[in-house]
């Protein structure tokens, strides 16, 4: 019974969105940052036609170009490096200290970014679409909040307990899925959307009602603030946002790269997410790779909703605490190819968008939507190698003059 | 009419799968288009058919240049091709396939359904096919579709029909039906092109033969040629087509399957009622036309069938119900029918698909962790051992040819210690060359006392490899006869008829 509802989706619907993530996670680095390049050209383009001056100059064009290229000039050079200034180095305050806090912000801001992107990229490598980042999260943050404000403990050992129950809620709310797909053959994208939702509204039940996560003496559904022993501890001195939890992100990325290039669980990850079919006959069992990697890719996940309530916002959190973070892994993970070491730099480009966003809209009037175009942009020129490779003139896959792939084009017009 | 193609070069970046080509087919003459897989001779058809454009070369007809932007014009122009996969649409009717892009209407928009009936009918009366235009295609035998096929083409009045390896899917009686098919077109002066890497078939109906090499035509031969100089010309040194096999010596019983039935995931039963026996040191052949159930039969030996009734023990132990883990743990070595979808996973390298069946286990995983350095001793010695012919250990396997990805799956199953091989179309798409040399392994592994199964729907390597003989049909075995039975009594069998009635002394 479960093998007629599962057949027709290992073979069917299944096989092609496969297809779609091995091609994405077949490409190289050198388009990742193609791609992020003509983004960055098509919203430069956006800031300048938006811009109230380049307007004004483009309506004398004719008779003083210069302006218009000037004033063109000044807008998008002005919001890159505004962009540049919010997220890596302020030239304009006094000494290193105080340059470098952007840099810190950046990073504070990639830290749940890298941590999810790794749980969705794990779920990519086994041919798996985790859309649940957001219930993962957030039931993963109630866990550790709760544990966090009240269970009280000595400082390590009530933070490590924090961070596993966050690890665990995250790995179940992920497994749930997984599970639902090796023994029902259930959809894991179907799955992992609703269970959003699911996880949503249970966290804002618990947020609104006394005695669970709400804070005491009040009527918002926040809960109570983190109780220091559980926060994770500042990495370079209490003047800047970063914090340990970065060193987490860190170690993930290590301990997924081993697990994925190392590892034979890993192994059998790749063997999955590459040909299923193959992986069965070759009697790797299919159905616990996929719930193992959905724990693991949860748990990931979860680690992003932990570094949010235990490290960011520690005086309590609501419901929005996911802050789209489920969502902006995809494309990290996307974006990273599914490697974690290119995950980890994904994450701290978009820490960088996020954290230079504010500064770009605050100093040069650029509207911060411009950072979602230029996040959204990644995506689709990510999605559309061919476009990418057409605009720079870079070979095809495979087109190289290879000696062993000579057999191959008649012999796939032969088939 | 008169067909000739005139020096037609089609390169692919850096390659060339075409090379001058030189062929003229005469009106009312059946052109054997003999070659290996990759050797061209499909770019060289879907030139002619207008899908690709030849970058140096020119098409006549009756002797004036055709220009042809895309099959339409091809078609237009007279040209007619019955693919290897048929361009059916199974829930269509006949009469529906028929019309299917060159639909004539009534008033209003209504299709002319009547119109395509009486031709459907007619051309089946000209040529004596039974196919009734009502019918939905999805339920027509293999054979009955392929006609549909030709009936498409001609519906069009095609002048040159050209037989994409048409006989990949027949039972023997069916492939001599679509020869008698094709000799009846050629008396009614239409011009055929045949393509195929069969040599028995291209001497039966052809009445000249052209075999191309890596995209070049390397000589012309009469169907009075023998097999050998064909092949030799085909592969391009002298090829040995019969396997240096010494009488095998069967020893005890190692596999015993007893009662075995399959129901697959659509609730049909696919395997009947299976009992048959391996001995230590055989090769039993099971041999039937694909999709009799010798697929699921195979399947359900490893463990990757959910529903399976009935017994399987090897040396003793009880395979049934085993995961496939398991059952590869028991010492079965498996040659899946499908290599690029079940055999191997084409992004991962050499040595990772070497390593594939055993990733959980030593010598390749100790403590949870790959052993990449064993690994790559093991690929390497694999690659010398098998004559795998690649740039090294890291090359992707999907850039490998057929015949190279098949090394690399006997290279793996052949490596572990064996208590059972089974090969399911060991040699489907390979060209002569690697033919040789996995025939000469499955013997070698016989030789070494492993019960062997090989599973082929082609006679040949029946006949080539088989010390007994098990005939599917339908699900069921029809009959085991012994290895040397002769092939029109197997071709019987293959229809149906048992063992008795088709005369065989077993």
């Amino acid at each position: 019974m479960t093998d007629t509802a599962k057949k027709p989706i290992d073979e069917g619907t299944e096989s092609r969105t496969q297809q779609v993530l091995r091609d994405i996670v077949s490409g190289n680095a050198i388009l990742s940052v193609l791609a992020v390049v003509l983004a960055l050209l098509v919203s430069a383009i956006l800031i300048a036609a938006t811009d109230k001056e380049v307007q004004a100059a483009a309506a004398y064009f004719f008779s003083r170009p210069f302006d218009t290229v000037a004033a063109i000039w000044n807008s998008v050079a002005g919001a890159y490096s505004a962009l540049f200034q919010g997220a890596i180095y302020n030239f304009r305050r006094p000494g290193f200290a105080d340059g470098i806090k952007p840099l810190m912000e950046t990073l504070t801001f990639a830290t749940p970014l890298i941590a999810a992107g790794l749980g969705v990229a794990i779920g990519f490598r086994v041919g798996l679409f985790n859309i649940g980042g957001r219930g993962q999260m957030l039931v993963a943050a109630a866990a550790a909040g709760w544990v966090a404000f009240g269970v009280p403990m000595p400082f390590p050992i009530h933070l490590i307990v924090a961070v596993i129950a966050g690890l665990v809620a995250g790995a179940i709310w992920g497994g749930i899925a997984g599970l639902l797909k090796a023994r029902t053959g259930a959809n894991e994208v179907i799955v992992t959307i609703m269970l959003n939702y699911v996880g949503l509204y249970l966290v804002s039940y618990l947020l609104r009602t006394k005695g669970l996560l709400q804070a005491p003496g009040s009527n918002n559904p926040k809960s109570p603030a983190m109780l220091p022993t559980a926060i994770f501890p500042p990495l370079f001195g209490p003047q800047y946002p970063l914090h340990w939890g970065f060193i987490l992100a860190i170690l993930a990325t290590i301990v997924c790269w081993y697990l994925i290039n190392r590892s034979s669980l890993g192994f059998q990850f790749r063997a999955v997410g590459e040909n299923s079919n193959a992986a069965r006959v070759a009697g790797i069992n299919v159905k616990n790779v996929y719930v193992y990697a959905m724990l693991i890719s949860g748990a990931l996940v979860g680690l992003a909703g932990v570094a949010q309530v235990l490290g960011t916002v520690t005086s309590g959190f609501s419901e929005g605490i996911d802050a789209g973070i489920g969502f902006d892994a995809i494309t990290v993970a996307l974006l990273g190819r599914s490697r974690p070491v290119g995950v980890f730099f994904a994450g701290i480009l978009f820490g960088a968008l996020k954290a230079g966003g504010y500064s770009m809209q605050a100093g040069q009037g650029v509207p911060i939507d411009i950072i979602l175009v230029v996040q959204s942009l990644i995506v689709l020129f990510i999605a559309a190698p061919p476009l990418v490779r057409a605009i720079f003139r870079l070979p095809k896959p495979g087109a190289a003059p290879r000696k062993l792939a000579v057999a191959e084009p008649t012999a796939m017009v032969s088939e | 009419m008169k067909l000739e193609l005139r020096g037609i070069t089609k390169r692919f970046g850096s390659l060339t799968a075409n090379d001058h080509i030189d062929l003229v087919v005469q009106a009312g003459e059946i052109h054997g288009l003999l070659g290996e897989n990759g050797a061209g001779k499909s770019t060289l058809m879907n030139v002619l058919y207008g899908l690709y454009q030849a970058d140096e070369g020119e098409i006549l007809l009756n002797d004036t240049v055709q220009h042809f932007a895309g099959p339409g014009d091809a078609m237009k122009a007279g040209i007619g091709m019955v693919h290897q996969h048929f361009m059916l649409i199974p829930v269509f009717t006949v009469a529906e396939n028929v019309m299917l892009g060159h639909e004539s209407t009534l008033p209003g928009g209504r299709l002319d359904l009547a119109t395509a009936r009486a031709k459907v009918r007619e051309i089946s009366a000209r040529f004596g096919f039974d196919v009734d235009p009502d019918a939905l295609v999805e339920d027509l035998p293999v054979g009955v579709q392929q006609r549909v096929e030709i009936i498409k083409a001609l519906s069009r009045d095609a002048r040159v029909l050209v037989f994409d390896e048409p006989t990949a899917v027949l039972t023997p009686q069916e492939t001599d039906e679509l020869m008698a098919v094709m000799r009846k077109l050629r008396d009614t002066g239409t011009s055929i092109v045949f393509i195929t890497h069969k040599l028995r078939e291209v001497r039966e109906v052809a009445d000249k033969i052209t075999v191309i090499r890596l995209g070049k035509v390397v000589g012309q031969a009469s169907p009075t040629a023998s097999n050998t100089e064909l092949a030799s010309l085909m592969v391009g040194r002298a090829v040995d087509l019969t396997i240096d096999k010494s009488p095998a010596h069967p020893g005890a019983i190692a596999l015993e399957v007893d009662h075995l039935s399959v129901i697959d995931h659509h609730n049909q039963l696919v395997v009947n009622d299976v009992s048959f026996d391996v001995h230590a040191g055989e090769v039993l052949a099971i041999a039937g036309v694909q999709g009799n159930g010798q697929t699921e039969l195979t399947e359900a030996l490893l463990g990757l069938q959910p529903k399976v009734t009935g017994t399987v023990s090897l040396d003793g132990t009880q395979l049934r119900g085993r995961s496939v883990r398991r059952i590869l743990d028991a010492g079965v070595g498996f040659i899946p029918e499908d290599r690029t979808e079940d055999g191997l996973v084409a992004q991962f390298t050499i040595a990772e698909n070497l390593m594939l069946d055993r990733s959980t286990q030593p010598p390749f995983v100790k403590g949870g962790r790959l052993q990449l350095e064993f690994l790559d001793d093991f690929a390497k010695e694999k690659i010398e051992e098998f004559d795998i012919r690649a740039q090294g250990i890291g090359s992707l396997v999907g850039t490998l040819s057929g015949g190279n990805q098949q090394k690399v799956v006997l290279a793996r199953e052949l490596s572990r210690e064996l208590r059972l091989l089974v090969a399911a179309q060991p040699t489907r798409g390979l060209d002569v060359g690697s033919i040789e040399f996995v025939h000469t392994q499955i013997v070698a592994a016989r030789d070494a006392g492993v019960p062997v199964i090989v599973v082929s729907t082609e006679l040949d390597e029946v006949v080539a490899l088989a010390d007994r003989i098990a005939v599917m049909y339908r699900g069921a075995i029809v009959g085991i006869v012994p290895g040397d039975t002769p092939r029109d009594v197997l071709g019987l069998m293959m229809a149906g008829e048992t063992s008795v009635e088709a005369g065989a002394h077993a």
